[in-house]
């Protein structure tokens, strides 16, 4: 079809930071891991709100806090969440987190649980999650112009269909959104290893593709040869991988740069959880593959729809952002056809082109900004899962 | 147009990837290669599961094998042309 993207559009909750969100949660954040059984108090009590337990917040500092802040606020602050209420056993890092969130603009109320214990705190933040739930409630979705949406991507339990089909299928929709003023944003760092050369080639300027090497190439010095003890085969490519038919980091990598297409370039790098700040475009997000780790990283950057390529059938959902699976494997679509949202396996039969397949995404990002429950989130998956750097002090 | 029973990325490469379930020994495969539409027939060499490589010609230990028209790692062993190629002929040079 001789689509117009530029006319397309979506049903979408317009926050007041001016950014337009396509879910409506109240969020229960803990701040730390002993904050967790209080906000499933609270969401328990309160119907319409959801808890996100994580296993950190404790200890940790340098840079690993940083992320953990910025992660904790960068949720809070998505534009799919309406409100949110922090908890934590102390008042001052909860407090760091609520006045992070509140500079969006949307309503945010702290509570901790020293000097109140567990029962108190949750019946003073179930009043307010309440009031929460009343507001959030009477928001109503209106009409956005599809360039206003953030989408991001990374695949999972690839194989080689990953690489002919589903991850092409994302690139072609970057190659026809992007122009529209979408944020886009990939990484997986260790997993370009073996087409390094071809993803520096992508950046859009050389000042840009040389800062995206560095962050590489210290990924592959501190993190993989620091603790190697193989040639990683079973953990990248995973055994699922292997069971797939990929065989090498090279040939995963390949198939996973597949994912920005012909014509895109990236602008800009992204710390884990970072949010971007060079405006509209292709972003690099400096992040582990493992699927829930790096969604719970883009959401917290501010990603509000996740497309995800997959061969073996990955499961993985987000609590806060849905996430769009994507197959060309046609043994996936019928053995695991429950955990997909788009079957592109047309393309390995040579039925269907990339560019059908890349409207069809478009197509279906669109519902499900608008509405549509995707697959991970009709099966109820939630993986909220922080990224920690190193051990806690 | 007829289904195929293998897909090339590029024209350079030396390993494709079977795309249909089931596929035995001695099948007379239809190849497709993406890049150009262009095809070729070849003869499988052994059963290969879904998503599994056959090599496109004769191969040498120690040869490098090409996908993407990218270099994907090296040959660890002779392979026949249209036998299975996977983690016991073929290895990662990076890790």
């Amino acid at each position: 079809m001789a689509a117009n993207y530029s006319n397309l559009t979506f049903k979408g909750y317009r926050r007041d930071n001016g950014r337009v969100g396509v879910r409506n949660h109240v969020v229960i954040l803990p701040v730390d891991d002993i904050s967790n059984a209080a906000c499933e108090a609270v969401a328990n009590n309160i119907k319409g709100t959801l808890a996100l337990p994580h296993a950190y917040g404790r200890l940790q500092f340098g840079a690993d806090l940083d992320l953990h802040f910025r992660t904790m606020i960068g949720t809070g602050a998505n534009p799919n969440v309406a409100a949110c209420i922090v908890i934590g056993i102390e008042p001052g890092w909860t407090k760091k987190i609520v006045d992070g969130i509140a500079e969006t603009g949307k309503p945010v109320a702290g509570f901790s649980i020293e000097q109140n214990g567990d029962l108190k705190t949750i019946m003073d933040a179930s009043r307010k999650a309440k009031e929460f739930v009343h507001y959030a409630t009477e928001l109503q979705r209106e009409d956005c112009a599809v360039g206003e949406l953030w989408v991001s991507t990374k695949c999972g339990e690839s194989d080689t269909t990953t690489g002919l089909g589903s991850c092409p299928t994302v690139g072609n929709m970057y190659d026809k959104l992007l122009p529209e003023g979408i944020y886009g944003c990939f990484g997986e760092t260790s997993e370009i290893t073996g087409a390094e050369h071809i993803c520096k080639q992508r950046a859009a300027s050389p000042e840009v593709g040389e800062r995206w090497y560095a962050m590489w190439k210290a990924y592959q010095d501190d993190v993989i040869f620091a603790h190697q003890t193989d040639d990683l085969s079973e953990s990248q490519p995973t055994k699922g991988n292997i069971e797939g038919g990929l065989t090498t980091i090279e040939e995963k990598a390949l198939g996973n740069l597949e994912k920005i297409g012909r014509t895109s370039k990236f602008i800009d790098i992204l710390e884990p959880a970072e949010a971007p700040r060079s405006g509209k475009g292709l972003y690099f997000m400096d992040s582990s593959s493992a699927a829930a780790e790096c969604v719970t990283l883009m959401a917290a950057g501010g990603y509000v729809v996740h497309t995800f390529p997959t061969g073996q059938g990955n499961v993985i959902g987000n609590p806060i952002v849905p996430v769009i699976k994507i197959t060309a494997n046609p043994r996936t679509v019928r053995t695991m056809g429950e955990h997909v949202d788009l079957d592109v396996s047309g393309i390995l039969r040579r039925e269907m082109t990339i560019d059908d397949a890349g409207d069809a995404l478009i197509d279906m990002i669109v519902r499900t900004a608008s509405g549509r429950s995707t697959a991970a989130e009709a099966l109820g998956h939630r993986e909220f899962v922080m990224t920690k750097l190193y051990r806690s002090a | 147009m007829t289904i195929p029973h293998l897909l090339v990325h590029d024209r350079k490469d030396n390993v494709g990837v079977v795309v249909v379930e089931g596929l035995t020994a001695g099948t007379r495969m239809l190849a497709a290669v993406t890049e150009d539409d262009s095809s070729f027939e070849i003869e499988a060499g052994n059963d290969v599961p879904i998503g599994h490589k056959v090599a496109l010609r004769d191969i040498a230990d120690g040869d490098t094998a090409i996908k993407y028209g990218e270099d994907i790692g090296r040959f660890v062993a002779d392979v026949a042309r249209g036998e299975h190629v996977h983690v016991h002929n073929l290895k990662t040079k990076r890790w």
